[in-house]
């Protein structure tokens, strides 16, 4: 007989919270460094009561220099903790992005492996909740491109505490994006206690024959609720959901382009050098000659990120998502 | 010991008394009255825009109640052709400046036509990533001094912006070139939750300035008195070559952090509530006009109500703007749109039928 294993129904935010506090009770080495992180438990509450319950020394409220405590991270990390960093808005990473480019992702390389970075960085990033202007940015793509650090972002609460947890027991530096509009859209049960979700795996939210859809984070529901309407005209669609943002689970859109033949990639970030490109090629050197249409990429501008008055306008809809389908159906 | 070296200079007390009699004879009744009317008009906008905020006719919104005597008196000291370079919750200061009301509403409401600053005007968009403008107001004032003309820069910014890099850049940055700037620091001691005695060591900002070797001034930032003269000396310090100068101005946000932003969670608000009554800037120079027996009751209620006026006609012109057009979007990344962006504003509106 199975032991029953406890669930709670939790938000998105609220599964990260009860992530970190598994780690928290798990392991001594762990540590929690931000702004805002620990009285008020984060601007968004993803650490809620935590410094309540583990203490000011391991949920620490950091004086407001991104660099300083990304850097900071880096020197406890090679030093014997597992940090794992706030970043207040994805859009607040750049002074840190030196820090994290030319130290986390390269001090293995580096140094052979003698000096390795366990260390994740949790950031809210995208649009479509009427924040202020830069906190809407969704530049994974800067990320996947240097070499040494994973990415990863999930779209429900059971995935994100599950992946975040993968992503701290990760020898290697993890960045884990927190889609904020998702944050407290949705309600999931999630395992009591200590489980994980692969690194590197995608799963699929949908199974259909017609037409692949490759997703992630806040653009999931985006894709399901264009995928739902375009089944009403026989178009049955099948939808990835990445997880992982590096690196890529090849094998599952290899398996599933080549199946349907056409593919429409979704994603928030600009177009250019975005991840999507990543997709394509990864299309095009796995499963070229299963292709019946050229592959639709849906895609925020090639523009900054608009103050929120635009927003609607910049952010990828079920309506062009729906019009790609219909383009990649049509050739 | 820091705060000894670096005293809090303050002009008139918490009752409205004079503490630094030198200044008598400056503080004309049309200076306080023209004080007292700007404080009012921001301190009645802010108000508005965050009962806008709460119907859902503005986004969030930063406010600076509180603050009023700092912003006033900082930006009263500035001349045309200088440059502001303001935060998130310096809008008081900008419209002080001459910024447009109802722009700034636009701003908060999402809009980029709310960062272009009225004609002639060298405001800019506000400092959203903490500390960024520090440098650029170096850069403006550098740009001014090298051009051989006496306008200068103002960069407002927050105690907990002082942890940044860009801080500590600029400023050496400035220190190093003699640029003609005035970093006015408003300590309102909270970076959000964080209060002042985690972000740093130091005991004071001002002291900061000792390592760029620049004059390093703390002030009653609800002073506005203080703030009004020690801006203005430093601007002549610096239209004259004498390079920055980093102003301390001590204050309390008595509001939150934003509207999206609960003080109750990390801070005293029986606290809050004392300071309010027992230290309101605006209160301090009412006291201070009516020991000087300069204040009249129906002038102080004309003020009020032009202000409220003058408000409501920013809400309404900000609510009669026109909708976001798309094009927007994309028109004005650069000079002459790149292939990219022409092919996607094209795609664009054609799904949308809409004429380019
Ligand atoms: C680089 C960066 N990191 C984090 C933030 C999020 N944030 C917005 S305001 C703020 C606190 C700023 O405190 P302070 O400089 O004291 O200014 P105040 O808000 O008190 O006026 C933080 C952390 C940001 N805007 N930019
Ligand atoms: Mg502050």
């Amino acid at each position: 007989m199975q032991t029953a294993v406890k669930v709670k129904t939790l938000t998105l935010v609220q599964a990260i919270t009860d992530g970190l506090d598994t780690m928290l009770q798990e392991k001594e080495e762990v540590i929690l460094l931000g702004e805002d992180i620990g009285k008020n438990g984060g601007v968004f509450r993803a650490t809620d009561k935590l410094q309540d319950k583990y203490g000011e020394d391991r949920v620490i409220d950091t004086p407001l220099s991104e660099a300083g405590f990304v850097g900071a991270g880096i020197g406890m990390a090679v030093n014997g903790f597992l940090p794992i960093i706030e970043i207040q808005f994805l859009g607040f990473i750049y002074p840190a992005y030196e820090q994290i480019v030319t130290h986390a992702s390269r001090l293995r390389m580096r140094t052979m492996g003698h000096f390795t970075v366990p260390m994740v960085i949790r950031a809210p990033y995208g649009a479509g909740v009427r924040a202020p202007e830069i906190h809407c940015d969704s530049t994974e793509a800067i990320f996947t491109h240097m070499p040494g650090i994973k990415v990863v972002c999930p779209s429900n609460p059971y995935d994100a505490k599950g992946l975040l947890i993968a992503a701290i027991e990760d020898p290697d530096p993890v960045l884990f994006l927190e889609p904020m509009r998702l944050y407290r859209s949705v309600r999931d049960e999630v395992p009591d206690g200590k489980y994980t979700v692969e690194i590197g795996k995608a799963k699929k939210r949908m199974e259909g024959e017609h037409v692949t859809l490759i997703a992630w984070g806040a653009m999931i529901p985006e894709v399901m609720e264009a995928a739902k309407a375009v089944k009403e005209k026989g178009i049955n669609c099948e939808v990835i959901d990445l997880l992982t943002l590096f690196p890529i689970d090849k094998d599952m859109i290899a398996e599933s382009v080549q199946k349907t033949g056409r593919t429409v990639v979704v994603h928030e970030a600009h177009a250019t050098g975005g991840l999507g490109n990543d997709i394509l090629a990864i299309i095009n050197d796995t499963s070229f000659l299963y292709q019946k249409a050229p592959v639709e990429r849906v895609t925020g501008f090639d523009a900054p990120v608009p103050y929120f008055g635009f927003e609607d306008h910049y952010l990828p809809t079920p309506e062009r998502i729906k019009h790609a389908i219909e383009k990649v159906i049509k050739f | 010991m820091m705060e000894n070296q670096f005293p809090i200079r303050q002009i008139i007390d918490v009752n409205g008394k004079i503490a630094l009699p030198e200044y008598k004879e400056k503080m004309t009744a049309e200076l306080a009255k023209k004080f007292y009317k700007q404080m009012i008009r921001i301190r009645t906008f802010d108000r508005k825009a965050i009962s806008l905020q709460r119907q859902g006719r503005i986004g969030t919104y930063a406010p600076f109640e509180g603050q009023e005597a700092a912003q006033v008196g900082s930006a009263m000291a500035l001349a045309e052709g200088d440059w502001m370079f303001p935060t998130y919750r310096d809008h008081g200061a900008a419209i002080v400046f001459g910024h447009s009301l109802s722009k700034v509403l636009l701003f908060w409401n999402g809009r980029n036509e709310g960062c272009i600053p009225p004609k002639g005007k060298n405001i800019f968009p506000p400092g959203i990533p903490i500390a960024t403008q520090i440098p650029h107001a170096a850069g403006a004032a550098y740009a001014e001094r090298k051009r051989g003309s006496t306008s200068a820069a103002i960069a407002y910014f927050g105690d907990g912006a002082t942890s940044e890099g860009d801080f500590h850049e600029g400023v050496n940055f400035a220190s190093v070139m003699r640029a003609p700037v005035v970093f006015f620091n408003q300590n309102n001691q909270f970076a959000i939750s964080v209060p002042i005695s985690k972000q740093m060591n130091s005991k004071t900002i001002a002291q900061k300035a000792l390592a760029y070797d620049i004059p390093g001034i703390r002030i009653d930032g609800n002073d506005v008195f203080t703030a009004y003269f020690e801006t203005l000396q430093a601007l002549e310090r610096a239209r004259n070559g004498g390079g920055p100068t980093l102003i301390e101005a001590v204050t309390w946000r008595y509001g939150a952090h934003t509207t999206s932003d609960d003080p109750a969670k990390y801070r005293d608000q029986v606290e809050n509530v004392k300071r309010r009554e027992e230290d309101d800037p605006i209160i301090r120079v009412e006291r201070w006009l009516k020991n000087e027996g300069l204040y009249d009751e129906s002038w102080a209620t004309t003020v009020k109500e032009e202000a409220i006026t003058e408000v409501e006609e920013a809400v309404k012109e900000m609510e009669a703007f026109p909708k976001a057009d798309p094009a927007d979007i994309f028109d004005h990344v650069f000079a002459e749109p790149t292939w990219q962006i022409a092919k996607q504003k094209k795609e664009y509106f054609d799904l949308i039928g809409g004429e380019i």
